[in-house]
């Protein structure tokens, strides 16, 4: 039996990045930020409980919806929020904004499917070097419909790269539901190249952390690749005030698929709230200092 | 006598031996075909381990050497035509030529993609176009063009093993049997080689000649019809010309100065003909004639380009004889000229 995770820490880096994408949505009308953010609300178990199972040198491929993937792997929130504020002391200087990260062994880019290849390269290259460091790449349901996402995982089985397809299927493409966008099913796709592959509907933490424990065991047991498929649930909007979906029905999923609310219960109140007050203020100092931080400076 | 093909081929094998990092991805590259212009011949029965033949999936391979070049690897892309270069476009420009900057600067992707480029075979229009004018001015993505005058393998070389960046490395097909550094005794050769750049830009002029009347500028095997243009204009015509052929053709130098060896004989001759196989719209000619006009801001006393017609090349060959600027195309336009 592996050890039972540490729900308190889950809890803790959950609410952590609920509390730095709240933060975000709620200073940008006020200029603190600039250009564009996609926020991690509702898909906070997602992350958390698959990069808990992270090895030092494993490699993370994020997208444009990066934040919550950053966090979870142990990004700096007060870097985060300033190079959403374009800072010089920013996680990439302020060069690359929300979309584009780099630290230690975590990337992400904003062009949809374009990091699959990227993914597949990288743990290839770890498997040249024998390594046995492992790729997780996360893609959305909408980045489904990039042809190069089928090259990636055609050359990844060919090639037996260990690599871990993270796809978070919240149903929707900026505005598009996957009814109008996606044909077929999406195990399906990674059967069709021979790629194993499981599927979990859940925004429980503690059952997400259990199926991408599995996976990595998997994983490190025979590389090659396989895909993690996790049904979840955008709660705000795509970017910033650009949700075009049913409020009512919005409210019920916020209800119903809350990760926060889900694993609330298995902490004790005390324990809970301490946790909470201790992000509260982590965040806002965070915030705090990102703002107080200054602007790269322009070469002449 | 040894050609270009070989060098490059040289070059390749020289790479392999030298660096355990060194990596060849591409179609069809296994032994005894060893890639479909041969370029790759012997790497996969030397270093069977670093040679991977690949499913027709252009964009991914380019994805894939990005990945290896993020990870410590020095990958090359073997793109079979430069047609197909259009598939890997997104990788180059929001990916390969992106890393390097986006991330704050602590990340390299030391990667060269080569491919083959050109007409004058009768492929047709989807397998002869020139299309390196695509990925000039993409920040942060090198551009090569190998040429016939010295090694393009020992430039190959470096490109995989030196640079730290990406690099675009054009082969003109017609250039891979031409002999290497040949009938180049009735030349003076200078080379300089710009601030930044590795690739040396030759300027070559006739022993002996009075100075020169114009300045002809072309690479890859452009350079080679010119170099016969430049001959004959003196022998048949009088009429004398330096020849500047550049290895690098991007990034040029910033702030739109001048190439120092272009700018050289321009100081001289006054007259410039760049003359480039791509179409003629926003080619690199044009590029070219803007920065020799910021460059002498008296002006010139003629400045022109030839290029192929914005229309696809056709498949036959008077067609696309007539399309494709050749010898006698140059010697009409400097005739014109002077
Ligand atoms: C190649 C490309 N096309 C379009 C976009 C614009 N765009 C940004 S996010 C998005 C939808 C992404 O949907 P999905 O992959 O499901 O991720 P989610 O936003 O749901 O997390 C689109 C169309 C893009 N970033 N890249
Ligand atoms: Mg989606």
């Amino acid at each position: 039996m592996p050890p039972m995770p540490d729900q308190a820490g889950l809890y803790r880096q959950m609410y952590r990045i609920r509390r730095f994408e709240q933060t975000v949505l709620d200073a940008f009308p006020k200029g603190v930020f600039y250009g564009t953010t996609h926020t991690y609300i509702g898909q906070e178990a997602n992350a958390t409980g698959v990069l808990a199972h992270l090895g030092a040198d494993d490699i993370v491929f994020s997208n444009h919806r990066c934040h919550g993937h950053f966090i979870a792997y142990g990004g700096d929130l007060r870097a985060l929020f300033a190079e959403l504020m374009g800072k010089a002391t920013g996680v990439c200087g302020g060069l690359g904004g929300s979309q584009h990260l780099h630290w230690r062994n975590f990337y992400s880019n904003g062009v949809l499917g374009s990091t699959a290849p990227v993914a597949v390269g990288s743990a290839l290259a770890e498997k040249a070097k024998d390594s046995q460091a492992l790729a997780v790449i996360f893609l959305g349901d909408g980045a489904l419909g990039e042809g190069v996402v089928y090259e990636s995982l055609n050359i990844a089985a060919l090639w037996g790269a260990p690599v871990l397809f993270v796809v978070e299927n919240n149903h929707i493409a900026q505005t598009t539901p996957i009814e109008l966008a996606l044909a077929g099913d999406i195990p399906a796709r990674f059967a069709a190249f021979g790629i194993p592959c499981s599927r979990l509907d859940s925004s429980d933490a503690l059952e997400i952390h259990a199926a991408a424990e599995a996976e990595f065991a998997a994983l490190r047991a025979t590389p090659g690749p396989r895909a993690l498929v996790l049904d979840t649930q955008r709660f705000g909007p795509h970017s910033k005030g650009d949700d075009t979906r049913d409020e009512a029905l919005m409210a019920r999923i916020r209800q119903q698929r809350d990760p926060l609310r889900l694993l609330a219960p298995r902490l004790a109140d005390t324990q809970r709230e301490t946790i909470e007050a201790e992000v509260e203020a982590e965040v806002a100092a965070a915030f705090a200092q990102a703002e107080a931080d200054p602007f790269p400076e322009a070469a002449a | 006598m040894s050609t270009v093909l070989a060098a490059l081929n040289r070059g390749l094998h020289a790479a392999f031996e030298q660096d355990q990092r060194v990596y060849l991805i591409g179609e069809d590259l296994l032994d005894p075909y060893g890639g479909a212009f041969k370029v790759s011949q012997g790497l996969s029965t030397k270093y069977p381990d670093r040679v991977w033949t690949s499913p027709v999936s252009e964009a991914a391979l380019a994805g894939v050497a990005a990945g290896m070049a993020l990870r410590g690897l020095r990958p090359v892309v073997e793109i079979m035509f430069g047609d197909f270069s259009t598939l890997i476009a997104d990788q180059l420009i929001n990916s390969i030529a992106k890393f390097g900057a986006m991330y704050g600067g602590d990340v390299a992707v030391p990667l060269v993609v080569r491919t083959p480029m050109g007409g004058r075979r009768g492929y047709g229009p989807t397998h002869s176009q020139t299309l390196e004018k695509l990925y000039l001015g993409v920040p942060g993505l090198r551009v090569l063009a190998a040429h016939a005058l010295s090694d393009p393998g020992e430039l190959l070389r470096r490109a995989i093993l030196e640079d730290d960046g990406p690099v675009f490395f054009v082969e003109n097909k017609l250039l891979y049997l031409r002999p290497l550094a040949a009938e180049l005794q009735d030349f003076e050769i200078e080379q300089h080689t710009p601030p930044g750049a590795y690739a040396a830009t030759h300027t070559l002029r006739l022993k002996g000649a009075p100075s020169a009347a114009l300045t002809l500028t072309a690479y890859g095997y452009m350079a080679e019809l010119a170099r016969e243009a430049q001959l004959r204009l003196a022998f048949e015509h009088e009429i004398f010309c330096e020849l500047v052929v550049p290895g690098q053709l991007a990034p040029l130098l910033p702030g739109g100065e001048l190439d120092g060896a272009l700018a050289a004989s321009l100081e001289k001759s006054r007259r410039l003909l760049a003359v480039e196989e791509g179409s003629y719209t926003l080619g690199w000619g044009a590029e070219v004639l803007a920065r020799a006009a910021q460059a002498f801001p008296g002006g010139l006393k003629a400045a022109s380009r030839l290029a192929a017609p914005d229309a696809p090349i056709p498949a036959s060959r008077p067609l696309e004889e007539a399309a494709l600027p050749g010898v006698e195309h140059i010697l009409a336009a400097v005739q014109k000229m002077v």
